[in-house]
């Protein structure tokens, strides 16, 4: 073979160089694939081997238990309460951010990112102690029976404060690199601010828009810490699916565990899908 | 079709980048406003298209007042430094894009708007890439949507910023006299923001000379070569072969 016989020619001190990078790429290679199939791979296995143990019928009765519907349903209108106050204020911060230049500029950078430094369970706490019935801003509240904790309006606050960067935190670069050209050229043709938002600046980023509102939206589902603290863990009224998930749990009942952590699982995966699908049209992700 | 600067004062924070420009332009003029880097002269371009304000004095268009409308209203077609074509239309959608931006009432018909894109598209010399992304296109040809689409909106007044900057000397050779001819062929008064002097000698009817937010001295090509006013523009004007700009001028 032409490749063995090139081999031949080369200094023995240079093949043993090639077989030991070879060997390298080999090991890494599998480290990478065995420690991916370990940690990620077999646990999620695991959650649908487990939830379907007991077979369809039993599983499919363990989702349909009206407190776990009770628990899907709350997600999902947290999810649709969120997402849209969420894409608003992320354009607002992106726009204000990459087309001014105002004093707290930098401090607004750093005040959209602090959820993700920040453990969800303190956000909760905060909001807890700032709202909550006993607390400054909810004793006022409370004078007119405005109850902000342990019901849906906190499930929505604190899901807000743990998800706001992240449509932001997309747009900022995209829109920083594009620059004002274009808007710029709109108006100058006569468009108005919103047709020159409507028609050049969203379309151009719509992409990494849909990519913020998705990552967003995974996070919004699955938030625990920041939601355990202030729903207050109500059966069948503050519960959102990942609570139910444990509260089934520690209620001795594995199956509908399981069963109710499927439904998280799949949504992550079609999350995991929409992603990819998503960085394959707006190639400025890689 | 006149433009009127006067006393216009702009600062960016603590820094005057223009300094009582006063400028008057007749109509159907082509004009250059020529300087090095940071004289001022994109500027004072932004404020004529009213993308910038300035802190102190008037812009005049026919003799009415317009220095506080917005740029959209002043109905001035623009070309940029980057072109800033907007990437996810077509050419055709480009150009057509300040026709079907109008109110309802004095927006053309489909079938007008698509006939006078035609148009310009010939006129530019590109005709055949009306279906294309600005992404297919080289530079010159963008270069060219971007004048057809400043030109659709029937402009009282074309402004063109480093029109030709990113292009190699060739090309820039070609599209200055394309741009040139239809600038006459359509009769628009024109502004051209350059470094380059022999851009501006080669196109423009008057040229003002700019540096450190004024205006040096303001007159035709042979009036700054024979009698340049200060030494500045002597010296700027210094690399400029007066013999052969007279035979390419006209």
């Amino acid at each position: 073979m032409a490749s063995s016989s090139v081999n031949q020619l080369l200094h023995p001190q240079i093949r043993s160089f090639h077989r030991r990078q070879r060997f390298k790429r080999t090991a890494l290679i599998l480290i990478a694939v065995a420690f991916a199939l370990l940690v990620m791979g077999l646990p999620v296995v695991a959650i649908f081997a487990r939830a379907f143990q007991e077979g369809l019928e039993i599983y499919w009765a363990n989702i349909v238990e009206p407190d776990t519907v009770h628990a899907i349903t709350l997600t999902v209108i947290t999810a649709i309460i969120v997402l849209p106050i969420n894409i608003v204020f992320g354009i607002c911060a992106a726009w204000a951010i990459t087309r001014f230049r105002f004093p707290g500029r930098r401090a607004l950078i750093t005040i959209i990112e602090l959820p993700f430094s920040i453990s969800p369970i303190v956000a909760g706490l905060c909001y807890l102690l700032i709202y909550g019935a006993t607390a400054l801003v909810g004793s006022w509240l409370d004078q007119w029976d405005i109850q902000l904790m342990f019901n849906l309006t906190g499930i929505v606050l604190v899901s807000l404060f743990v998800t706001c960067p992240f449509v932001a935190r997309e747009l900022i670069p995209l829109m920083e690199m594009a620059g004002v050209d274009q808007e710029e050229a709109a108006l100058t043709l006569g468009a108005s601010g919103w047709q020159t938002f409507w028609y050049i600046t969203l379309p151009n980023i719509k992409w990494a828009l849909l990519y913020g509102v998705i990552l967003a939206n995974a996070r919004v589902i699955g938030e625990f810490g920041a939601v355990s603290v202030v729903s207050g863990n109500i059966r069948g009224e503050t519960m959102t699916l990942p609570l139910q998930v444990q509260l089934l749990y520690d209620d001795y009942n594995p199956t509908g565990a399981f069963a109710a952590a499927t439904v998280l699982t799949v949504i992550a995966v079609v999350t995991l899908f929409l992603r990819s699908v998503i960085e394959a049209r707006h190639p400025h992700r890689h | 079709m006149a433009l009127t600067a006067k006393g216009i004062t702009k600062y960016y924070g603590p820094n005057r980048v223009l300094n009582q420009v006063d400028l008057e332009i007749r109509p159907g003029e082509f004009v250059a406003l020529l300087g090095p880097s940071g004289s001022g002269k994109t500027s004072l371009l932004r404020i004529i298209a009213g993308l910038q304000f300035p802190e102190e004095g008037q812009i005049l268009f026919d003799s009415t007042d317009i220095t506080g409308l917005e740029a959209g209203k002043r109905q001035f077609g623009m070309v940029f430094q980057s072109y800033a074509l907007f990437e996810h239309m077509t050419v055709a959608d480009n150009v057509a894009f300040g026709l079907k931006v109008r109110g309802r009432h004095q927006r053309p018909s489909r079938s007008n708007i698509d006939a006078r894109v035609r148009e310009l598209l010939e006129m530019a010399g590109i005709g055949s890439l009306s279906d294309r992304f600005p992404g297919q296109l080289s530079g010159g040809q963008r270069q060219r949507v971007a004048l057809s689409r400043a030109l659709a909106i029937d402009p009282r007044l074309l402004l063109l910023d480093e029109p030709f900057s990113a292009l190699d000397s060739k090309i820039r050779k070609d599209l200055r006299s394309a741009l040139r001819n239809i600038q006459k062929e359509v009769g628009i008064t024109a502004i051209l923001v350059t470094h380059d002097q022999e851009e501006a000698f080669d196109l423009a009817d008057r040229i003002a000379i700019m540096s450190d937010g004024k205006i040096e001295q303001f007159d035709t090509p042979e009036t700054l070569l024979r009698h340049p006013k200060s030494e500045f523009v002597a010296d700027f004007l210094d690399g400029i072969d007066s013999f052969q700009h007279q035979g390419a001028g006209i």
